[in-house]
């Protein structure tokens, strides 16, 4: 393998020393790991960080119930490969609710199965610390995000009161009932994650990469109906593309984009070119102005 | 497609409000193509609304984070921002730049290798321009580049230029800097940003962005060796590592190293790096280092190099830099973390407060918010660190509350000092568990805290009564009869409240070591210092015991007449009314000093001792 990019060795080095400090200062930390790219670097990162044991933690996925089929089958791969714990958590009362974010709309879906089942099961297990693959580059309320995030009880984030954080002198101290999100990626960009991947050839889940894949048009976002509870609205209809994501959410909500890179040296080249931020295709960050900090607030990753 | 290798620079822009720090990084990020076409969308829908450039694109709405910051039009906090060209990947810490928010100036500079200084070309270098430059210097910064904005609102006028260029070098000279470029810019029409200005023609040097792109700022690599042990790797039996990032210099394989501050000295066998063995490892690398020797090392040690050792000390001279709402008060302790280290600590001095731009020196005896100070610090344990100028990663540390857990200081050693080294505690063949023992008790102390009025004393006087007549041997400190002795010179300022606290910790911790059951009876106004007395104590042998009086009951009854003086101003730092009064979270026993007859609290008391006797 060919020796990594002086900027990458830095940002590795800076992430196994955020992971290694997390499991150094918590009593019982876990890896939020949702089969994305950066959850999945951040994994490839605990590998190393841990070497030569095993990688220390729990992985927690908080599944919605509308995942992508494909990521939940990497997701399961990935952990008995290392031979992790893995727990799933998706809300009981939002499930029995059934809620859905065809039914319900984005916000509220969002705001049961993905918000409200993160701080259930961390409430249940008794996690003090979440490490995130949440990177300062992908949105601007994530821009002023520390690398340690104090959340007060109730998981919430107070942006005016966050601790200033300096040096690598991290302020890992919890006061009773409150927790910390860690985030090992947050001085890297997208470019720099797939760089990454590039060079420790890391896998991902497929649907990073460009194939024909049926798809429909549905508020001008191209949606792959990953099973039958999207019922096709008059004049919709399934067309088959070739198509690739650029993030993974829930299905309904996650927009692809038509793309022939079917390579990570095409996906990267295609990156360079493209205009469109990473969380475009995300039909939930732009259902209002703010969005992502409202929901930062209420205790989201 | 091949990447080219390329490294990074952590930079900080600062400089005073309106100098365009905000436009500057949203230009340099538009034109490295950082900016993605529905973000720019947005920011022209953001820029008719909220912007000051008329129809034009305000590049510093894309910086400015969080919705309430945008709508008052400042940024308030540090925003990190990304862009890349081939040759270098940036991380631009955007810092504020009015007056009160020195402490997020302090925590992007901590984490940057080059400042970028910015002024206005119409107003020069200003008061705030050498504030900013002056706490980058002393945060560590070697490298900063002067950049003279709005150059076009001068008629790009070289003179203009020159003279702001002069002015700054001067000021400089006391800034220890290794390098200072001067660079005159546009922001807003990106003049000499990533391109050369067709207006600038009698400027040869290079670019900002060019700039950038090529000054050197590695860390020394011939530094002395540093590993602050991070974690103690141990999956099985047969292997035993110490991970860490290496802080200073470099190490290989057959290397003496010693622990720092004890004599274990091993050499180096093996050393992983991120994909597995190496021979040698540098400093920024996150590395687990197998020593020859099994050691009795822990996460907070520090290996070192033989020859040339960190220091190692309980007491050190450093500047702090204060970034709290509640004052730094001398006595007060304070969690600190240095390195990997955690341990408490106090100011047991502040030398002087520092005026950072002009370096005068001023009396203090307490740092606000915002200010700095030259002080002298005492830590719980000796730690292994480096002068700050020599070492950024292990001559730097924070102070933190250790009742909030919120992060309320920062500071840099500059020497450590080794008074504490000589005076060493004589260890005597009679100890407390002797004493106790011929005494027939365990020693505890009995904290009662409250509102001036709450009944401590009456209870106290009560209990300690109960106690003799069963034949304990006990001892009353009251905070009226300490400070016509011991304490006479105290007032009732914050720092004289926690002076007082501590001089009677120390008083009541030799009565319990003499083997006593001990009554304090202070208002005690602040969680941090009760919080100090318990844990100078053996677990279980502090009581904190509230007296809980509402401050109506306490006036009413204002035995002393002092409540009718504080209402009438004539009583300053009165707590309740003019002084606060922080009520335990956690007390041992709360006493509800206006429900029951004091008789009925203090055999409550002596229920809690009895317990504890019979432990």
């Amino acid at each position: 393998m060919a020796a990594l990019a002086p900027h990458l060795r830095r940002l590795e080095a800076e992430a196994i020393h955020i992971l290694r400090e997390t499991v150094a200062s918590f009593r019982n930390p876990v890896l939020l790991f949702s089969g994305g790219k950066d959850s999945t670097v951040v994994l490839h990162l605990a590998r190393k960080a841990f070497a030569p044991g095993g990688p220390k933690l729990p992985l927690l996925h908080v599944a919605t119930g509308w995942d992508f089929r494909e990521v939940l089958a990497f997701r399961d791969r990935m952990a008995a490969s290392l031979g992790a714990r893995l727990i799933v958590h998706t809300n009981p009362d939002g499930l029995a609710s059934g809620i859905g974010p065809l039914s319900h709309g984005s916000r509220v879906h969002m705001e049961v199965m993905a918000t409200e089942a993160l701080k259930q099961a961390l409430d249940a297990h008794g996690f003090d610390a979440a490490l995130g693959g949440a990177r300062r580059d992908e949105e601007r309320s994530r821009a002023k995000e520390r690398v340690f995030s104090h959340r007060g009880p109730g998981h919430a984030w107070d942006p005016r009161g966050q601790r200033p954080e300096l040096w690598a002198l991290y302020n890992t101290r919890l006061g009773p009932g409150e927790t910390m999100r860690v985030f090992p990626l947050s001085n890297w960009t997208e470019l720099d994650v797939w760089d990454y991947i590039a060079a420790e050839d890391i896998a991902l889940v497929k649907l990073y990469f460009a194939a024909p894949r049926p798809v429909v048009r549905r508020g001008g976002a191209l949606i792959l109906r990953d099973d039958a509870r999207m019922a096709l609205a008059p004049g919709e209809r399934e067309e088959t593309l070739s198509v690739r994501f650029r993030t993974m959410g829930d299905w309904p909500l996650t927009g692809a984009h038509e793309s022939r890179a079917a390579t990570v040296a095409e996906v990267m080249a295609e990156l360079r070119q493209t205009g469109m931020s990473e969380r475009h295709g995300r039909l939930i960050d732009s259902d209002q102005e703010a969005a992502m900090e409202r929901r930062k607030r209420e205790g989201y990753f | 497609m091949a990447t080219p290798p390329r490294g990074q620079l952590r930079l900080l822009t600062c400089g005073s409000v309106d100098d365009g720090k905000s436009t500057l990084i949203g230009r340099l990020l538009h034109e490295c193509g950082a900016i993605a076409d529905d973000t720019r969308d947005t920011l022209a829908r953001d820029s008719r609304r909220l912007g000051t450039t008329g129809d034009a694109p305000d590049f510093a709405l894309l910086l400015d984070g969080l919705e309430a910051e945008r709508e008052q039009g400042i940024t308030i906090d540090v925003a990190y921002r990304h862009f890349a060209t081939a040759r270098r990947s940036f991380i631009v810490a955007d810092c504020p730049g009015h007056a009160q928010h020195t402490r997020n100036m302090a925590t992007g500079a901590s984490n940057a290798e080059l400042a970028v200084i910015l002024v206005d070309a119409r107003r020069g270098v200003l008061a705030q321009t050498r504030l900013h430059a002056a706490i980058c210097a002393l945060l560590g910064i070697r490298d900063m580049v002067l950049a003279v904005n709005k150059i076009d609102l001068v008629m790009f006028d070289q003179d203009v230029f020159e003279r702001i260029a002069a002015d700054f070098r001067t000021f400089a000279a006391g800034l220890a800097l290794r390098s200072l470029a001067a660079i005159p810019v546009a922001a807003r029409s990106g003049d000499n940003l990533a391109t050369r200005s067709p207006h600038l023609a009698w400027y040869a040097g290079p670019t900002l962005l060019g700039y950038l792109e090529t000054v050197e700022v590695a860390e020394d690599a011939a530094a002395p060796f540093r590993l602050p042990v991070q974690w103690v790797n141990r999956p099985n039996p047969d292997f035993r590592g110490l991970s860490g990032t290496v802080a200073g210099g470099a190490v290989g394989l057959g290397d003496g190293v010693v622990i720092a501050g004890t004599a274990m000295a091993s050499t180096v066998a093996r050393i992983l790096g991120p994909d597995g063995d190496v021979e040698r490892a540098a400093v920024g690398e996150a590395v687990t280092v197998c020593l020859a020797d099994d050691l009795d090392v822990a996460r907070g040690d520090m290996l070192s190099a033989p020859a040339d050792r960190p220091a190692f000390a309980d007491q050190f001279a450093a500047h702090v830099l204060w970034m709290d709402a509640a004052a730094l008060l001398p006595g007060r302790q304070y969690a600190l973390r240095m390195g990997t280290a955690w341990t408490t600590a106090s100011v047991t001095a502040i030398r002087h407060r520092m005026d950072v731009t002009t370096r005068e020196q001023q009396a203090a005896r307490a740092l606000a918010l915002n200010e700095i100070g030259f002080c002298h610090l005492a830590t719980a344990r000796p730690l292994a660190f480096d002068a700050y100028a020599a070492n950024r990663r292990t001559g730097a540390f924070i102070l933190v509350d250790r009742t909030t857990n919120q992060t309320v200081g920062c500071g840099m050693v500059a020497y450590p000092l080794h008074r504490a080294g000589n005076v060493h505690r004589e260890a005597y063949p009679v100890d407390q568990a002797a004493r106790a023992a011929a005494l027939g008790q365990r020693p505890m102390v009995l904290w009662f805290t409250g509102l001036s009025g709450a009944g401590k004393s009456t209870i106290a006087k009560l209990v300690e009564q109960a106690l003799h007549g069963a034949g304990r041997h006990t001892y009353s400190l009251d905070g009226d009869n300490l400070r016509h002795g011991l304490n006479r010179d105290l007032g009732f300022t914050a720092q004289d409240r926690v002076e007082n606290i501590r001089r009677v910790a120390e008083v009541a911790r030799l009565m319990a070591d003499a083997g006593l059951i001990v009554l304090c009876s202070f208002i005690s106004p602040f969680r941090a210092e009760r919080q100090m007395v318990r844990d100078m104590l053996p677990e279980g042998a502090f009581v904190e015991i509230f007296v809980d009086t509402p401050l109506a009951v306490c006036a009413a009854r204002d035995a002393k007449g002092l409540y009718a003086g504080a209402l009438r101003g004539e009583i300053p730092n009165f707590t309740g009314i003019s002084s606060p009064y922080e009520p335990p979270e956690a007390a041992d026993l709360v006493l509800d000093g206006a429900g029951g007859a004091p008789e009925v609290l203090a055999a409550r008391v002596v229920e809690v001792v009895e317990r504890y006797q019979k432990k």
